[in-house]
């Protein structure tokens, strides 16, 4: 189909969406007139019933922790997919001359990715006291692994980035979190019952079971990127899969 | 004023939508996408937002204090992993596609199987 014909399809249906969006948007309450019940109440609640002073991480780990199960395993199921279509068999190791000879871009390799890693452990850690949590934790210690790649080389970046240390970490995260629902089912309470207390608001003893969850979402979200980011870079860096 | 970031979502949302119509490039065609989806994040903290409210973090601020709805910020939080984990499968397929057609411009794509 040529672009015009395309274009020609197209604008009829975005007049259609246009009208849609207006009268969408005629009815939502005005910019910062807050409509809604449940921010106000979460607000309220989450220091008295949960000890926890970040309230998007209460939300996220613990009122809606159901949720973000379905949603680690939705990362899980993409990163599966993007596996089975990227990782061939009869693979062969990095063959293209990728040495970093600038010594200074490999000083930077030894110090960089270490700094990185901490910083996302402790954007993790404590995800309950300021603004963090396992996801954004979780990427940035991915970020400070993948700078491994960019200031040492593809064969420093392989001794962590390969599936016989990554997938199992992957597997950790993900089923972890479902352990974790596990454990409160066990001792007779529903899925997902926090069931090591609340801990003391505003410090790193706070959360109880979500904080373990946090950890497990960490895990999963550091593994699955280092997972994506392996085979990307070995797509560019093997050949002969032309 | 006051309709102004429900306005910049849809002015995103429409970009993004006229990238994919008009692509040349599965690679540009899934950024495009992904540009579509981010109208998203600015709708849903554009309705949680509170006139003059802080960030819905109660560490050093008197109990009671107004905060913004935290709520929809987790649902953004879900939104933007859910966005990566498709453009990552999207970049696998466009890989994938490149090495039986040879090229990504969905346009040839369709001339070779049609």
């Amino acid at each position: 189909m040529s672009r015009r014909a395309r274009l020609a399809i197209f604008a009829p249906a975005l007049v259609g969406f246009a009208a849609l969006l207006v009268w969408g948007v005629a009815g939502l309450p005005h910019f910062g007139h807050y409509r809604g019940p449940y921010g106000h109440v979460v607000n309220r609640i989450v220091i008295p019933e949960r000890h926890v002073s970040n309230a998007v991480n209460a939300t996220t780990y613990d009122i809606r922790g159901f949720d973000t199960m379905g949603e680690e395993f939705i990362l899980f199921a993409a990163v599966t997919g993007v596996v089975l279509l990227l990782r061939g068999s009869g693979r062969t190791r990095a063959e293209k001359d990728d040495v970093v000879r600038s010594d200074v871009v490999r000083a930077a390799g030894a110090v960089a990715p270490a700094v990185v890693v901490l910083v996302g452990l402790w954007v993790a850690a404590f995800g309950f006291v300021t603004p963090g949590g396992g996801f954004q934790g979780g990427v940035a210690v991915a970020g400070g692994a993948a700078v491994l790649f960019v200031t040492l080389g593809y064969r420093a970046w392989s001794r962590l980035g390969n599936e016989s240390i990554l997938d199992p970490l992957e597997g950790l995260g993900a089923g972890g979190y479902v352990v974790v629902g596990v454990a409160a089912l066990a001792s007779g309470l529903p899925f997902l019952t926090n069931i090591f207390g609340f801990g003391v608001a505003g410090t790193l003893r706070s959360g109880g079971s979500a904080e373990l969850l946090n950890w497990a979402a960490a895990i999963e979200v550091a593994a699955a990127n280092l997972i994506l980011m392996t085979e990307f870079v070995e797509q560019y860096l093997v050949r002969g899969r032309s | 004023m006051s309709y102004a970031p429900y306005a910049v979502a849809a002015w995103i949302c429409v970009v993004g939508l006229y990238g994919i119509v008009t692509s040349r490039n599965l690679i540009h065609l899934g950024v495009c996408l992904t540009v579509t989806q981010s109208s998203t994040y600015v709708l849903l903290l554009a309705v949680g937002y509170v006139h003059n409210g802080g960030p819905p973090i109660f560490t050093g601020v008197p109990p009671g204090t107004r905060a913004v709805d935290p709520v929809v910020q987790a649902l953004t939080l879900t939104d933007i992993v859910v966005s990566v984990t498709v453009l990552a499968l999207i970049l696998a397929l466009a890989l994938d596609v490149h090495r039986h057609a040879g090229t990504i411009d969905p346009d040839e794509i369709a001339e070779l199987h049609g």
